[in-house]
């Protein structure tokens, strides 16, 4: 045996030999290569289909200051049909603002909760709550919105009907706490333990401590939370379509329905002949949501990584 | 009763910090006991010991910053200033108001290098807007920082290097006008020249406060401390004039220690 083995020793090294575990190693980092490019290549390809098309709108019908500023859409006027988004864009405006109104109160003050004061078991089983929360599916708030917000709405505020900007709001803001309250929390965990202690020894109470020292430091991860929030408020569809009445109009009062752009496109899209100048209609709203979600987001996204400062 | 941990007696008492049988567990893990010490007013003490011994704990417990822990356990009590900072009327803002304390790892807050400065006395003067420059000026010139960083006032304290953060975190205990200060390894995270700096800046507050301060380094003990307690598991061993300490311990095993033979 000794003399087996200093023989081996003696003779060269085959360095460049491949075994089974060399190939695993190649097809599994393509695999996972190709899975992660993937995610880009998708978007890609979403973005590049609904701009092709929208894009015949673009470039024929598509008058920039009709589209935008026009408070009129009437896409199925036989004579003159028309498509303004103003309207669409303040019913999704106002929808949003009103549910960052509700959220961010609730969202902060769950995080708050959750982050510095819950411990052990209450902490844990609130984050899962949340976690659960935010899994609800959107049509369910609908309903809620539906059949328990409006008749509570008809009866608190002597309304004639109760699907407006109001219940929507409401539903939405409830719909993105979960996931702003999620987000927050982490912001404010990220923020190290010894300022927190630092403040305490100089003498600052539990409340100080956490508006002096732990918001101001968590305040870019707090900023993403909310504006991940408005990009939910924008990009949702379900919820807004059932509770916000669906009428083209420029809110005026909370009591005011209105309607979203992207509820537009869902109640829309499937009634239009593929091609038509509504069809591209609908698209270009479609990448003009797109565009606006994907900045939101993407703003969220940096700040939350701190990548972006102040 | 007013729990206000009163200052303004007539003679200052002897003792700062004056504990009598101080046990303490973190959960079920004790990690003091029977620690009787009474601590001189206007010195500097220093507490040495091998790592885990209860240095920090013991600090820790006189500004009672170790409650921030839901699980530790105290029994005995300790006097700062004549009066139990255990008692149940105590208030804890005030006791933090009259016990400064420095971390072993600089903990600026990530704000500008005034606001740190005036963190401490914004809590604890509400309403008083007059005379902010001024403090800012004198805290930072009382640790050597006045000139480095009087042209960037509004930089954040985290920007600073670690010798001039620990002199930060210093100098923002200084209009709080704290009569103790707690050193728990000051200048463990700073090279050489810092330490020698925040070692001088130390000695500079002497009589001003009482300093307990712990520390790793014997040569540190020696040189800027007057008396000096050794600490071995969880119990004082020997609490003695610096000097004599280290010239004569009565121990054996703070002869051990300082001479090398535990790590
Ligand atoms: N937060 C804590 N939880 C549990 N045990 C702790 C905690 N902090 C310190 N201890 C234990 O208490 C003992 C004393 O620790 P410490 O006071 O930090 O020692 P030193 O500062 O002298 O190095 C050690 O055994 C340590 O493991
Ligand atoms: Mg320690």
């Amino acid at each position: 045996m000794p003399e087996a083995s200093s023989t081996k020793l003696a003779s060269t090294a085959d360095f460049d030999r491949r075994d089974l575990d060399w190939y695993i190693d190649k097809v599994v980092q393509l695999i996972v290569f190709f899975a992660g490019i993937s995610a880009i290549i998708f978007i890609i390809g979403i973005f590049i289909f609904i701009t092709m098309e929208g894009l015949g709108f673009l470039f024929e019908d598509f008058t920039f200051k009709e589209f935008f500023l026009s408070p009129f859409w009437e896409p199925s006027d036989e004579d003159a049909p028309e498509y303004g988004i103003l309207a669409l864009i303040a019913g999704t405006a106002s929808v949003t603002g009103l549910a960052m109104i509700v959220a961010i109160p609730f969202s902060l003050g769950a995080a708050i909760y959750i982050g510095e004061f819950a411990t052990g078991k209450v902490r844990e089983t609130l984050k899962v709550l949340v976690e659960l929360l935010a899994a609800i599916p959107s049509v369910v708030w609908g309903f809620i919105g539906l059949s328990i917000m409006n008749p509570l709405i008809i009866d608190l505020f002597d309304v004639p009907v109760g699907l407006n900007v109001l219940n929507a709001g409401i539903i939405l803001g409830l719909m993105a706490a979960p996931i702003m309250t999620s987000i927050a929390e982490d912001a404010l965990k990220a923020v190290p333990d010894r300022y927190r202690e630092a403040a305490e020894a100089l003498g600052a109470t539990r409340w100080q401590v956490i508006f002096k020292t732990v918001l101001p430091a968590a305040k870019n991860g707090l900023l993403g939370a909310v504006l991940l929030g408005v990009g939910r408020g924008f990009g949702e569809t379900m919820a807004v379509l059932m509770a916000t009445g669906h009428a083209v109009n420029i809110p005026g009062s909370l009591f005011d329905p209105v309607r979203a752009l992207t509820a537009t496109i869902a109640a829309e899209l499937g009634e239009t002949a593929v091609g038509s100048p509504h069809y591209q209609a609908l698209f270009t709203i479609g990448i003009f949501l797109f565009i606006i979600t994907f900045l939101i987001n993407l703003t969220a996204d940096l700040i939350v990584r701190g990548i972006r400062k102040g | 009763m007013n729990a206000i941990i009163d200052q303004d007696d007539n003679q200052s008492p002897e003792y700062a910090i004056h504990t009598r049988k101080l046990n303490l567990w973190y959960g079920t893990f004790q990690a003091l006991f029977d620690v009787d010490l009474s601590i001189r007013n206007g010195m500097i003490t220093s507490l040495i010991g091998p790592s885990g011994c209860g240095k920090s704990t013991f600090l820790r417990s006189v500004n009672r910053i170790n409650e921030r822990l839901g699980y530790v356990r105290i029994e005995g009590d300790i006097d700062v200033l004549d009066n139990n900072i255990y008692d149940p009327a105590v208030e804890l803002v005030q006791v933090r108001k009259q016990i400064g304390m420095v971390f072993q790892r600089p903990n600026p807050l990530p704000i500008s290098i005034r606001d740190n400065i005036l963190f401490g006395h914004r809590l604890h003067n509400k309403g008083s807007k007059a005379d902010q420059d001024e403090i800012v000026e004198s805290a930072l010139k009382q640790v050597l920082l006045w000139d480095k960083v009087k042209d960037r006032l509004n930089h954040k304290g985290t920007e600073l290097s670690l010798e001039e953060q620990q002199k930060l975190c210093i100098a923002r205990l200084l209009p709080v006008k704290p009569s103790v200060l707690l050193m728990d390894e000051p200048c463990s995270a700073l090279d050489p020249k810092g330490t020698a700096a925040v070692e001088e800046l130390i000695w500079e507050l002497r009589g001003e406060y009482t300093i307990l301060i712990v520390t790793h380094n014997m040569a540190q003990a020696r040189r800027a401390s007057e008396e000096c307690i050794f600490m071995l598991m969880g119990k004082v061993i020997e609490h003695q004039a610096t000097e004599d300490l280290f010239v004569t311990p009565a121990q054996k095993e703070t002869a051990d220690y300082i001479e090398g033979r535990y790590g």
